[in-house]
């Protein structure tokens, strides 16, 4: 039996954790560590973490969050956003990341997804794909953080990138993403099927059920989980440190107004539900054995 | 931790240390050939031949047997008589299909010898629970010639392999202690514990 991950994601525009909606309109959670420092001490398998202004700017400000993250977080780190060549994937593997996750610069050279897996290893690399489903019910690929068509067919792309030597494979529905209405199952299984490789489905988890959903109808074999979790942060804990520095804050003075699909939950609740419904996933001994001690 | 480490590729870096890990990330024959180009491999064979402390992690444990079969068929370090060889996701009693690589969180288990001693209490796992998860991340498992080495095996698919061996003062493991949470920083602890003497005392 697979034994299922659960990845929370970060992602991250300047030194602040942020959270859109179909991959727009970023509100300025917090800092990134702190949600990274208390995922990791209550059950996250891995963590991710996304530049998502990145490829926009031609900017990489992840490197130095990364090397903070990675002295005191001992679980498996991905790397994304703005990432375009062999320099910038040592760079971040370098800072401490365990992983990479590559999408705009493999989109436009899909070599650079054989150079990096034979240069770093195929576990390395980890390509994120982005789809919005078209009128014809074909997933097409986009780009630049969901800004981008790419006219490129979503499933062969998927296909594609496993030849080519790609690890695993992150998949994004770009209209669920932030919205809370569950994940894109359709998009999911039909990459989950057409390729050997582990599949991370990403974006629009709402309830602990949409985490079952997608790995029970969508065949995912790790979730990667955001605004569910960070929702639960930012009303547990605030907003901490002070955010004048860059980005939108509406959210943070505001409340959640606006979203009451997403019921905010933890890692713990929803790892609980998989083990409920007979889904393995790292959950018994270790958890308990954390809230003891902590 | 509280060791004093670092990363090097040169000969005198190695013999001057007081143990030495061999991670690995990459193919096989790469790492291999980067070896032999940076003329270390009869350095890592006299670590390991001496008593200094050596862990092998992922590849670092592969390259520690005698042969692989990534990508065509390649000699390694040939420390400890075995080879390496890739899951086939596609075979199996069950006739199931399952993922290659295997990546993910995966319990190890304890291998009873005859005298039915936990053979973990005098290794660097010692302390660990058996069925314990660490983190896994690889396509190729290595299966020692001889069985007595094994530290602890673990199923996938329907297989079940060496997750870890012990040979002498050499020590290797399919996953990532690294990335293996409080279970897996226990590791490095234990193996500081060897290098500065203080292992038996507990």
């Amino acid at each position: 039996m697979k034994t299922v991950r659960i990845i929370p994601r970060l992602d991250v525009k300047g030194p602040n954790l942020v959270k859109g909606i179909n991959l727009e309109g970023l509100r300025v959670l917090g800092k990134p560590w702190n949600f990274a420092r208390y995922y990791y001490e209550n059950g996250a398998d891995e963590l991710i973490f996304m530049d998502v202004v990145a490829s926009l700017y031609g900017r990489n400000s992840l490197v130095d969050i990364i090397k903070k993250t990675s002295k005191e977080i001992f679980i498996p780190l991905t790397v994304g956003g703005g990432l375009r060549t062999i320099d910038d994937i040592h760079n971040v593997l370098r800072a401490g990341a365990d992983k990479v996750s590559l999408n705009t610069a493999v989109i436009n050279n899909p070599e650079l997804i054989k150079i990096a897996a034979e240069k770093f290893g195929s576990s390395t690399i980890m390509i994120s794909i982005e789809a919005i489903k078209k009128n014809d019910n074909n997933y097409e690929a986009y780009t630049n953080n969901g800004r981008e068509r790419t006219g490129i067919d979503a499933i062969q792309w998927a296909k594609q990138a496993e030849k080519l030597g790609a690890g695993e494979i992150m998949v994004t529905s770009i209209d669920n993403e932030g919205t809370g209405r569950g994940f894109g199952i359709e998009l999911t299984s039909m990459i989950a099927k057409y390729v050997s490789i582990p599949v991370i489905a990403c974006g629009g988890a709402g309830t602990v059920d949409h985490v079952l959903d997608v790995i029970e109808k969508g065949g995912a074999d790790a979730v990667s989980v955001a605004s569910i979790l960070h929702y639960n942060f930012v009303a547990q804990y605030g907003m901490g440190d002070d955010f004048s520095a860059e980005g939108n804050i509406e959210f943070l003075k505001r409340g959640k107004a606006g979203f009451s699909k997403i019921q905010d939950t933890t890692i713990d609740e929803i790892k609980k539900n998989l083990v409920y419904h007979g889904i393995s996933c790292r959950f018994d001994e270790q958890n308990l054995e954390h809230q003891e001690a902590g | 931790m509280g060791l004093n480490s670092e990363i090097t590729n040169v000969k005198d870096g190695i013999l001057k240390s007081d143990a030495v890990i061999l991670p690995g990330v990459g193919s096989f024959s790469n790492a291999m050939s980067t070896l032999i180009k940076l003329d270390l491999v009869s350095v890592l064979r006299d670590v390991v031949l001496s008593s200094k402390p050596f862990m092998g992690i992922c590849l670092g444990m592969h390259l520690l047997m005698s042969e692989s079969y990534e990508f065509g068929h390649h000699k390694g370090l040939g420390l400890v008589n075995g080879t390496v060889l890739r899951f086939d996701g596609n075979t199996g009693s069950s006739g199931k299909r399952f993922k290659v690589p295997h990546v993910g969180w995966n319990k190890i288990y304890t291998v009873k010898n005859e005298s039915h001693e936990n053979k973990w209490n005098n290794s660097v796992l010692c302390g660990i629970d058996d069925g314990s998860f660490m983190y896994f991340v690889h396509s190729y498992m290595t299966k020692p010639e001889n069985e007595d080495v094994q530290l602890s095996v673990t199923n996938y698919g329907d297989i079940e392999f060496c997750s870890s061996f012990q040979y002498g003062n050499l020590f290797a493991c399919q996953f990532h202690p690294e990335r293996s949470g409080p279970q897996g920083l226990r590791i490095y602890d234990n193996f500081a514990k060897m290098i500065s003497g203080n292992f038996k005392d507990e």
